[in-house]
C-alpha cells in the first residue's frame, strides 16, 4: 500500500470521530439529531480529501501519518470549540482554510527548501522583528502583562508563533555550517568536554535574544520554546551534552534573575508555587480555575458539553459585554490557554492521555523524518521543528496542570486562533517536505536528478 | 547525529510522561480533593441546576418543589414550600448558599438523583440528563396540622408554658413516622435570606431551626414507669402481681424518695402501681433489677445511640445517663432507682419516648423509625418503597400484652382518664418532670397508642415547661387529639 493510501485510510476514522463529536455535542445541547453535524463531518471529510489529493500530486511519498494526526487534533478542536461556542468553530474552521492555502503554498514554492539556507540571516532578522512588533507603540498590545499580539485593524495576531518556525530554519542552517566547529578542537576537563571559548559566541547571542524576550515581550513560555529548541538543535548537531548543560545553567540563571526582578514573571512563579494561597497575586484565579475544572473530568470524563463552562442565570456576571466565552465563564480563556482543562473535564484522564498520545505520535513521525532525511540541514530543520512543536505542548499542557509556571501559549491545532493554526500548518508543510525527500525512492530520486 | 535525535525524543516522551502524571493527578488521584476545595464554587453552582424531587406527604399535600427561574444553560432551580412553618422541621430546607437541613438533606441523594459512578456511566452512555426522583413521606399533613396547632394551642393557655413543645407519632408495625410537630417552627422560604439564617442560628437551642423531637433531650419523668415494667417483667424478676411496700417516703440509694403528694400506698401490686404512677414502687423495682439489667433494656429500646431514622445524624440526639455532656452506662455511678422513674441523669428525646410505646404497642417488636414512603424517578417509576426494618426484639410478646393492660387501665382509672380517643381503647403513661420543686415548674409527658387491641398509632408528646401542670392535663389532649386524626373514626 503506498504511503498516500495509507494516509486516505487514516483520515476515515478521522472524519467518523468529528462528526460523532459534533453530533454528541449537537445532541446536549437539542435533545434532537440534526442533519447538521453530518454536514459538519462530512465537510470536514471534504477538506480532508482535498488537501490529500493535492499531497497525492505534490508530496506522493512525504509520512503518510502526519497529516491524519493533525487533522485529527484539529477534529478535536473544532469539536471542543463548538461546544465552547458555535461561532468560534465557525471561525476556526475557516482559518483552517486559510491554515491550508498556507500548507499547500508552503509544499509549492518551498519545494526546494534548501532556498532557505540561502536567507538565513534575513529569516533570523524577520523573526526577531516580528518578536518584538507586539511591543511598538500603536500596533502592539499587552495581554495579562504581556507582549504577545500585534494589533492591524481588524486583524490581531501572535508574531511568536510565525518567528519560531523563522528561528528554527535559521539555527539548522547555523548549525549545520558551523557544526564542525563545535565539534572540533574540544577539550577535556573534570570529564566534559569543554568547546573552545569564542564558539560560546552564538550560544551566548540566543541565550542574549531569549533574555530580551523575557524582558521586553515577559512572554516566558515562548522564551523557553526557543531556547529549548536551541538547545535540542545544538545537541543533535554536536552530540555535545556538555552544550546543552551550558545553556541550561545560563537559561536558569538568567531566569532566576529576573524571576527576582521583573514582577510580571514573579507573579507567574509565585502562583505556580501556591495557587490556593489566600495571598496569591492576581492570576491565580486561572489555574486554581483549571484545577477545579480537571477535578471533573475522573478516569471517563463528564462528556462533550456536560460539564459546567458558562455561568448558569444569576452566576452570570453582568459587566459581561464581550459576552462568553471572552467572559462569563468559570474556566477563564476556556478556549485558548486553558482548552486542555476543558478536555479533560469532559473527556476524562483517558480523553487527554489520547490527545497527549496523538502529540507523542506526530512526535515519533516528526523525528524519524528527521533521522530518515538524507542531508544536515533536513535533519536539524526537521529535528527542530518537532521539538519545538511538542515544546509548545508541554509548556502550554505543562502550565495547565501546573508541573510549570503557566504562560500563554496555545495547543497546536487545537486552541482558538489564527496565528497558532496557520503557523503550525506551515510547519506540518515544512515537515513533509523534509520527509518527500527522506523518503522518496532512491532510484527515482536519480531518474529525476540524472542528467 | 541520529544517535542524539533518538535520545531527545526519549526526553519529550519524558516530558509527555510528566503531563500524563499531573494530569492524571487533579482528574483522578486529588479529584475529591480539588471537588470539596473551599474556593470551588462548582459544586454550588451545578446542584442549583439539578431540578430536586417534589416532597409530598402522605396524605398528597406538595410540602416541597423546585422552581426554576431562566431557560437553557441559564436555568436554575430555587425551592418552595408551600406549606410554610407546618414542615420547617423535619421537613428542613435547602438552598445552595445558605445551608442543608432535615429530610431535605438526608434524602438529598434520591432527591437530586445521585447515583453511584457506575450508574452514571450508564446514564452518560444513555444521554439521561440527571434529574431527581419525587420523595413521597410517611408524615401526614393533616395529622401534622392537627399536632402543630394543638402544642401552640397548649403553650398559649397553659400557665408558664414559655417553652416549644414536641410530638412525635409513629405507625409500630412499619415504623413510619407519621407526625413530628416541633414548636417554635419556622418558614423554610424565609431561610433564602442569610440575615434571617444567621438570626436564627445565633438562638442555639431555643432555635426554632433546632429539630426538638429528635434533637432535644428531656428528662422524660413517669414515663419512663413503661421501661421499667418492661424490664421487671420480661427480665422474670416481677410480674404484674408482685406485691411490694409503696409507703412515703423510702429510702432509695441513700436518700429518701417521695411519691406525687407524698401519699403512701402501703402494699400494692405492679398494676396498682403503673395506675397510679408510684415512685417509691418502681424505685424499688429499679434497684431490684440493677442498673446492668435496667441500661441493657434501654438499649434494647434504643437509648445510648442515635436513633436509626432517615434523618442527618448532626440533627438526632441519643438518650440515655448523661454526665457532664457525655453518655454513660457505669453500674457502680448511676443511682438506678431514680432512673427507673425518670429522674437522676436521665434525657430521653420524644422520638425515643414515642419508640418506647410503639415498641410496646408492635407485641415487643420495635420497627426502625423512617420518613421515606416511596420515592419515584422521573418517568414515574418507583424507585425506593417503604421497607418496614425491625430495629430491635425488645420484650416478648406475653411482656407487651401485660404491659398494655397496664396501660390500659392508666388511661381508665388512673393519672389518664380523663383522656379519650375516637381511635378506640387508649393505652398510655402520664409523665411530670418536675424541673423546680419550689416554683413549680413541671415538664408534663404523655406517651400511649391506641387503639390498645390493634395499635394503629403510638404517640409521644410534650412541653418543655409549665407552671403547675401535670402531663395527663397538658400533653395527654395533645397526644389523643393526633390519635383521633390518624386512626379516629
Amino acid at each position: 500500500m503506498s504511503a498516500r493510501t495509507r494516509e486516505l485510510f487514516a483520515l476515515i476514522p478521522v472524519a467518523l470521530l468529528v462528526t460523532a463529536g459534533f453530533t454528541e455535542v449537537f445532541l446536549v445541547g437539542s435533545d434532537e439529531i440534526g442533519d447538521l453535524s453530518l454536514i459538519y463531518g462530512g465537510y470536514f471529510l471534504a477538506v480532508c480529501v482535498a488537501a490529500h489529493i493535492f499531497l497525492r500530486i505534490a508530496l506522493p511519498h512525504a509520512d503518510p501519518y502526519l497529516f491524519p494526526l493533525c487533522a485529527l487534533l484539529a477534529a478535536v478542536g473544532l469539536v471542543v470549540l463548538y461546544r465552547i461556542d458555535e461561532t468560534l468553530a465557525v471561525e476556526q474552521a475557516t482559518v483552517f482554510l486559510i491554515g491550508l492555502g498556507a500548507f499547500a503554498a508552503t509544499i509549492v514554492f518551498l519545494r526546494d527548501y534548501e532556498v532557505l539556507q540561502r536567507y538565513r540571516y534575513l529569516i533570523a532578522i524577520g523573526s526577531l522583528a516580528l518578536l518584538l512588533a507586539p511591543r511598538l507603540p500603536v500596533i502592539g498590545s499587552q495581554v495579562n502583562g504581556a507582549y504577545l499580539a500585534v494589533d492591524l485593524g481588524p486583524l490581531s495576531f501572535q508574531p511568536a508563533e510565525l518567528a519560531k518556525i523563522g528561528i528554527v530554519v535559521f539555527l539548522a542552517s547555523y548549525l549545520n555550517e558551523k557544526r564542525e566547529l563545535f565539534s572540533v578542537a574540544a577539550r577535556r576537563f573534570l570529564g566534559l568536554t569543554i568547546p573552545p571559548v569564542k564558539h560560546f559566541g552564538p550560544l551566548l547571542i540566543v541565550w542574549g535574544a531569549a533574555m530580551v524576550l523575557l524582558v521586553f515581550i515577559r512572554d516566558l513560555g515562548s522564551s523557553l520554546m526557543f531556547f529549548g529548541a536551541f538547545l535540542a538543535l545544538i545537541y543533535v548537531a554536536t552530540n555535545r551534552f556538555s552544550y546543552v548543560l551550558a545553556g541550561l545553567l545560563l537559561f536558569a540563571g538568567g531566569a532566576w534573575f529576573f524571576a527576582n526582578t521583573v514582577g510580571h514573571v514573579q507573579d507567574r512563579i509565585d502562583i505556580w508555587l501556591d495557587p490556593f494561597a489566600p495571598n496569591a497575586p492576581e492570576g491565580a484565579g486561572q489555574i486554581t480555575a483549571a484545577l477545579f475544572t480537571q477535578a471533573e473530568g475522573g478516569l471517563f470524563g463528564q462528556g462533550l458539553g456536560q460539564s459546567l463552562l458558562r455561568l448558569p442565570g444569576p452566576f452570570f456576571p453582568e459587566s459581561c459585554t464581550q459576552g462568553f466565552p471572552y467572559c462569563g465563564s468559570i474556566l477563564p480563556e476556556p478556549h485558548t490557554d486553558a482548552i486542555y482543562a476543558v478536555i479533560v473535564a469532559e473527556l476524562g484522564l483517558f480523553g487527554a492521555c489520547g490527545l497527549i498520545a496523538c502529540y507523542a505520535l506526530i512526535g515519533a513521525r516528526g523525528f524519524k523524518t528527521a533521522v530518515m532525511a538524507p542531508d544536515g540541514f533536513s535533519k536539524l530543520l526537521a529535528a527542530g521543528l518537532t521539538s519545538v512543536f511538542c515544546l509548545q505542548v508541554f509548556v502550554i499542557i505543562g502550565g495547565i496542570v501546573k508541573l510549570i509556571p503557566l504562560t500563554g501559549v496555545t495547543l497546536p491545532f487545537i486552541s482558538y486562533g489564527g496565528s497558532s493554526i496557520v503557523a503550525n500548518m506551515i510547519l506540518l508543510a515544512l515537515l513533509m517536505l523534509v520527509s518527500e525527500r527522506a523518503r522518496r525512492p532512491p532510484a527515482r530520486y536519480e531518474e529525476g536528478a540524472g542528467p | 547525529m541520529n544517535k542524539p535525535i533518538f535520545r531527545l525524543y526519549a526526553f519529550v516522551l519524558l516530558l509527555f510522561a510528566g503531563l500524563v502524571a499531573f494530569t492524571s493527578r487533579w482528574s483522578v488521584l486529588e479529584a475529591d480533593e480539588l471537588r470539596q476545595h473551599s474556593q470551588n464554587s462548582r459544586p454550588l453552582i451545578e446542584e442549583q441546576q439539578i431540578a430536586r424531587g417534589s416532597i409530598t406527604s402522605s396524605d398528597g399535600v406538595l410540602i416541597a418543589e423546585s422552581v426554576g427561574r431562566g431557560r437553557g444553560p441559564n436555568r436554575v432551580f430555587v425551592r418552595r414550600y408551600p406549606q410554610g412553618a407546618l414542615f420547617g422541621n423535619p421537613v428542613g430546607y435547602s438552598y445552595a448558599d445558605v445551608d442543608r437541613v432535615g429530610i431535605e438533606q438526608s434524602l438529598n441523594d434520591l432527591l437530586t438523583g445521585e447515583e453511584n459512578e457506575f450508574a452514571t456511566l450508564i446514564d452518560q452512555i444513555l444521554n439521561r440528563t440527571r434529574a431527581g426522583a419525587d420523595v413521597t413521606l410517611t408524615l401526614d399533613a393533616n395529622a401534622q396540622r392537627v399536632a402543630m396547632d394543638a402544642l401552640q394551642r397548649a403553650i398559649a393557655s397553659t400557665p408558664g408554658a414559655t417553652g416549644g413543645g414536641s410530638v412525635v407519632a409513629i405507625e409500630p408495625d412499619t415504623g413510619a413516622v407519621r407526625v413530628m410537630a416541633s414548636v417554635p417552627s419556622f418558614d423554610p422560604n424565609g431561610l433564602q435570606d442569610e440575615a434571617v439564617f444567621q438570626e436564627l442560628s445565633e438562638q442555639g437551642t431555643s432555635s426554632p431551626l433546632f429539630n426538638r423531637p429528635t434533637q432535644a433531650t428531656y428528662e422524660p419523668g413517669s414515663t419512663m414507669k413503661v421501661v421499667t415494667a418492661v424490664a421487671a417483667i420480661d427480665s422474670g424478676e416481677f410480674d404484674t402481681d408482685t406485691v411490694l411496700n409503696a409507703d412515703s417516703p423510702k429510702e432509695i440509694s441513700g436518700a429518701p424518695l417521695a411519691n406525687s403528694g407524698d401519699r403512701s400506698f402501703g402494699d400494692i401490686d405492679m398494676e396498682t402501681a403503673l395506675t397510679f404512677s408510684v415512685n417509691t414502687y418502681w424505685a424499688q423495682v429499679g434497684e431490684a433489677l440493677g442498673a446492668e439489667t435496667y441500661i441493657e433494656y434501654m438499649k434494647r429500646f434504643g437509648f445510648y445511640r442515635d436513633p436509626p431514622l432517615d434523618f442527618p445524624d448532626n440533627q438526632m440526639a441519643p438518650s440515655g445517663i448523661y454526665s457532664e455532656g457525655k453518655l454513660i452506662d457505669d453500674p457502680g455511678v448511676i443511682d438506678i432507682g431514680r432512673v427507673a422513674i425518670g429522674q437522676e441523669r436521665l434525657l430521653a428525646t420524644p422520638l425515643q419516648m414515642a419508640q418506647v410505646a410503639a415498641a410496646v404497642a408492635n407485641d415487643g417488636r420495635l420497627m426502625e423509625p423512617t420518613f421515606l414512603q416511596e420515592a419515584r424517578d422521573p418517568d414515574g417509576r418507583v424507585i425506593e418503597e417503604l421497607d418496614p426494618d425491625e430495629q430491635a426484639e425488645v420484650m416478648s410478646e406475653e411482656t407487651a400484652e401485660a404491659v398494655t393492660q397496664m396501660m390500659e387501665k392508666v388511661a381508665n382509672e388512673g393519672t389518664a382518664s380523663l383522656l379519650s380517643t375516637s381511635a378506640g381503647q387508649l393505652a398510655g403513661k402520664t409523665g411530670t418532670a418536675e424541673i423546680d420543686v419550689a416554683q413549680r415548674i413541671n415538664r408534663p409527658w404523655f406517651i400511649g397508642f391506641a387503639p390498645a387491641d390493634d395499635p394503629q398509632i403510638a404517640v409521644a408528646a410534650m412541653l418543655e415547661r409549665c407552671t403547675g401542670c401535670s402531663g395527663g392535663q397538658v400533653a395527654g389532649p395533645i397526644a389523643t387529639a393526633v390519635m383521633d386524626a390518624l386512626a379516629g373514626g
